[in-house]
């Protein structure tokens, strides 16, 4: 006969000496781990919970004199962002100890628009005292607190915005109309106009260095490109569009930020219809920009809250929003996608987390795995009703919940009624534009 | 020369390509276990984005599989016990357990061996998950707690009533008794912790491991769950059928199984006072009951001298071996122990037919009376509670040869016994996720077709909206004479009629056809010169 029965010797399965690390051995036999879905259950409404009680997004403030009309931030320092305020006040904060680096005394006026060149060694900015000046970003070290402008130039009309391009030393200022400059030269290269009304912003593609998108008072949104002549689109819709934002990994789609609260994502090619209808905000929507990963962008509205939304979501992920911070005017996504910064009208520059219950610094395997686990549970379980709840709910302050609440009833009524006369009227005589065409009045070439 | 080193390399090939398409088939088995179910089908699918991204789902759970099927057959660190006779003569169910001893090594047979306690009468044993530590208890009040790495008892102590039953808690550090009384827990120093006094006279106990519930069966047939962690009452179920001393828990899903003196085997979940399943299984009274770990098969004895082995998924009979059977007990890899008198016999389906036949005999000295058979986790071993104490002997290829350090480790330092237990706590499970089919939590839920409602409840949902309605209006004060009694009451009834509307409508659009279909019956039914006698309206 052949025997053979289980014998295990300690030393195999226990460790040799007291420093070494325990022996761990996995066998992954479904029939040793019974109601294995419940357990995945009870721990994915646990990991829900966490991500609640982590949920602290608010890092830091610093303050300015007056109130935030702009904001730049320099793609090859992450730690720095230019800021800049009505009362002509440009600072370089230092994000990490939120303390001010730099100070770029000059405008008289509100400072309305921010750039840094690619390389950041220059900032150039303008503003409603009808002058864009040119700075030259000090290095780390040096000692001066206030820094001189290298260059100014003055013109008869208020300047609303200006942006660099990505790949190249041109950069756009709009006001009156749309200016490309040069850093040497003293007068616009070229000009464009489409329309008598004031421009209000501009960005360039991050594709494609000589595309940019502008957004008019005539509730305008124009294509450019600076090597011709001539604009190349328009595309008129209901309301003004307060701000565009290219997104930097799909170059050909750009968002809009728009007056009536939504922000319209449009695809260049095809702009007789918006890809994406992005809702949510219950007032203008002042400011929009992208994460480096093309995946989220963060807006801040008029209605004192900033939001952030997925590159394809209709409604936000996440809002941030405090007692203090009033009317949010500009914000910025941080180049490490990790921070979201928003000026807004109480003097602030506000910083937070883009994930609320991220856990920054270093962090270990083992906490990198079970964050990793952690998500995993909850996106699969993420439909079932109790795990919903809580992955679902935001404390909003009370004006944004009656404005959402007020939005519910009046899409829901108006929805209803016509139902109702299409129920009761000729079949195919009445047909409903669907919401991405509906703000569009019309485009133009 | 050439062409027969040619020849020689191309058999060669072929033999390593049979070899490789052996072992993809070999994988192929083993992936199916870790499956989990087959594939999902997603022609109906009409979005491609979804479809995309769960294809790509799919594909990760095949990697998975895969890996976990790789890992099983090169990793695993041990392989599991056997018992091969040679030649067709020697048979493996008149092997004694003398023999396998010579066979074996030192460290295997320290395994056997009997524990002589006739004072204390009838032992019961319980084992902790990883199979190192065991409970006995004798009927006359004898707990011992034995540690089985070395053989010694922790903790001994004499309770002077008697003790029917003894369960773990969740590790060695607590333990249930179920005394002539109540039911006390005490701690691993022997020390009574907690005394149950809801549970009434306990027969037996079960522990729900993933769930801190202590199930109990008493003297009136009463099934009490207790959840221990809280030390919250969780169900007390009335089963109405009587006394009852047979009582398992089917590891799969968690459902406590009771059998009855009518044949019947009932199954009951905590939070409903119905049973989930009734069957009738034997002539007689059920005598003993015993689960299958991957939760598809049950194995019942009953006085009539029969062992049934069912199939749980389409509840039928697969097997009925002719036997009687005071205990039973199925080990970690599908051995079903019976025990009657002094005599245990072991069968084992070989290679996983689920055909259950002879694998091993062992009877021990006449005078002892077998009351309990318990196979050890994770050891080739199997414990034996009788009338004159308790007893181990050897089966090769009970347990399980692999462990999961995350599941039960037999080798557990103090340091990881306690992270297990705060694991556990943490992932305690609800008493509302025990169902007969555990993997139907996180599906879509099938939509029951609206069953209609007798008139009855149609009535009763009625007056309970105008109940709801009734209480929620609020009149609103007008001034200049607009807000005099009359018109608030019609307003009332207004606001009241509003409610019962819909109910009204429903009642018309069934009632009405029934009636008119009444009408038109009647009138065919009589013949031609009856019909003046015809019921007619009274309009005329």
């Amino acid at each position: 006969m052949k025997v053979k029965t289980i014998s295990r010797s300690t030393d195999e399965f226990t460790r040799e000496r007291s420093n070494d690390l325990q022996r761990v051995f996995r066998n992954y036999d479904p029939n040793l781990r019974p109601q294995e879905k419940a357990v995945e259950y009870v721990r994915a409404l646990n990991a829900a919970k966490l991500e609640k009680i982590f949920g602290r997004p608010f890092v830091g403030a610093m303050e300015h004199n007056e109130a935030i009309s702009c904001m730049a931030k320099n793609p090859n320092h992450l730690k720095g962002i230019f800021a800049g305020s009505e009362d002509g006040d440009i600072r370089l904060w230092d994000i990490t100890s939120r303390r001010t680096v730099r100070k770029f005394p000059g405008h008289r006026g509100a400072v309305r628009g921010l750039t840094a060149t690619t390389d950041g060694s220059r900032l150039v900015s303008c503003g409603a005292d009808c002058i864009i000046r040119r700075w030259t970003v000090p290095v780390e070290d040096s000692s001066e607190d206030s820094v001189k402008p290298e260059d100014f130039h003055i013109s008869k009309n208020a300047y609303w915005g200006v942006d660099h391009q990505w790949k190249g030393d041109q950069f756009a200022t709009v006001g009156a109309q749309v200016d490309i400059w040069n850093h040497t030269s003293n007068a616009p290269v070229r000009s464009f106009q489409w329309g008598t009304d004031t421009v209000i912003s501009v960005r360039f593609n991050p594709g494609h260095p000589d595309l940019l998108a502008t957004s008019a008072s005539d509730r305008s949104i124009t294509l450019y490109d600076i090597k011709m002549t001539v604009p190349i689109k328009k595309l008129i819709m209901q309301t003004k569009t307060n701000s565009i934002a290219w997104n930097p990994m799909e170059p050909m789609n750009f968002t809009a930020a728009n007056e009536d609260g939504n922000c319209y994502s449009y695809d260049l090619r095809k702009l007789n219809e918006a890809t994406m209808v992005h809702t949510d905000h219950a007032a203008a929507v002042m400011d929009i920009d992208y994460s480096p990963t093309g995946r989220e962008f963060v807006t801040g509205s008029y209605d004192r809250t900033v939001r952030i939304f997925r590159y394809n979501g209709g409604h936000s992920r996440e809002i941030y929003h405090t007692s203090r911070m009033q009317r949010v005017f500009c914000v910025k996504f941080s180049c490490d996608a990790s921070y979201v910064i928003s000026g807004s009208d109480d003097y602030n520059l506000r910083l937070w987390k883009a994930m609320a219950s991220e856990q920054l610094g270093v962090l270990l395997p083992r906490e990198k795995k079970r964050h990793e686990y952690d998500e995993a549970l909850k996106n699969r379980y993420k439909h079932l009703p109790e795990v919903k709840r809580i992955l679902r709910h935001r404390h909003l302050p009370l004006p944004i919940y009656k404005a959402a609440a007020l939005r519910r009833t009046m899409t829901e009524s108006a929805r209803k009624k016509e139902e109702k006369r299409k129920a009761h009227s000729a079949p195919g005589s009445i047909s409903t534009k669907p919401l991405r065409k509906r703000r569009i009045v019309k485009e133009v070439e | 020369m050439s062409v027969v080193k040619a020849t020689k390399e191309e058999k060669k090939k072929k033999e390593t390509g049979e070899e490789e398409e052996e072992i993809s088939e070999d994988l192929d088995l083993k992936v199916k276990k870790y499956l989990r179910g087959g594939a999902a089908n997603f022609d109906d699918l009409k979005d491609k984005k979804l479809k995309g991204q769960l294809s790509h789902r799919e594909f990760l759970y095949g990697a998975s599989a895969k890996a976990a099927a790789k890992y099983e057959k090169w990793l695993m660190p041990s392989e599991g016990g056997y018992l091969e006779a040679d030649g067709p003569v020697e048979k493996t169910w008149r092997i004694k357990q003398e023999d396998i001893r010579r066979e074996v090594d030192i460290s295997s047979s320290r395994n056997q061996h009997d524990v002589i306690l006739p004072e204390f009468s009838p032992y019961t044993l319980d084992f902790t998950s990883n199979g190192q530590y065991m409970a006995a208890a004798g009927r006359k009040g004898h707990l011992a707690i034995v540690d089985m790495k070395n053989m010694i008892p922790r903790r001994e102590i004499q309770v002077g009533e008697t003790v029917r039953d003894v369960v773990f808690l969740q590790d060695q550090s607590f333990f249930a008794a179920a005394q002539k009384k109540y039911t006390y827990i005490y701690g691993q120093e022997g020390i009574e912790a907690h005394c149950l006094k809801d549970q009434g006279a306990v027969l037996k106990l079960q522990f729900l491991k993933n769930h801190f519930l202590l199930a109990s069966i008493n003297k009136f047939g009463q099934l009490h769950y207790e959840d221990v962690s809280m030390g919250a009452m969780v169900g007390n179920i009335r089963t109405g059928l009587g006394r009852t001393d047979v009582m398992q828990v089917n590891p799969y899903n968690a459902v406590v199984a009771l059998g009855h003196s009518g044949g019947t085997v009932t199954m009951w979940k905590p939070t409903s006072s119905a049973p989930l399943v009734k069957m009738l299984c034997h002539h007689g009274p059920v005598s003993a009951l015993a689960f299958h770990p991957n939760g598809h098969l049950m194995a019942t004895a009953g006085k009539e001298k029969k062992i049934k082995l069912w199939d749980l998924r389409k509840f039928e009979v697969l097997q009925t071996l002719p036997g009687h059977a005071k205990t039973l007990d199925f080990s970690q890899r599908g051995l079903l122990a019976c025990g009657i008198g002094s005599f245990v016999q072991v069968l084992s389906d070989f290679s996983g037919t689920q055909n259950y036949s002879r694998y091993m005999n062992h009877s021990m000295v006449k005078g002892y009376k077998i009351s309990n058979l318990l196979f050890r986790p994770y050891e080739d071993v199997l414990g034996i509670g009788h009338s004159m104490g308790w007893s181990s002997i050897l089966i090769p290829g009970s347990g399980e040869p692999n462990f999961d350090s995350w599941v039960a480790n037999p080798f557990e330092t103090r340091k990881q016994r306690g992270e297990k237990e705060v694991h556990l706590l943490l992932d305690k499970l609800p008493p509302e996720t025990i169902m007969l089919d555990p993997t139907k939590i996180g599906t879509v839920k099938t939509a029951r077709k609206k069953e209609k409602l007798t008139k009855k409840e149609v009535e009763a949902e009625m007056e309970a909206t105008v109940e709801a309605v009734k209480d929620s209006i609020n009149m609103k004060k007008k001034t200049k004479g607009r807000s005099k009694p009359s018109k608030k009451l019609k307003k009332r009834q207004e606001i009241i009629a509003k409610a019962k509307r819909p109910f009204l409508e429903q009642q018309m659009q069934d009632g009405q056809l029934s009636i008119k279909k009444q009408k038109v019956s009647e009138e065919v039914e009589l013949p031609k010169s009856l019909q003046r006698f015809a019921r007619k309206k009274a309009a005329t």
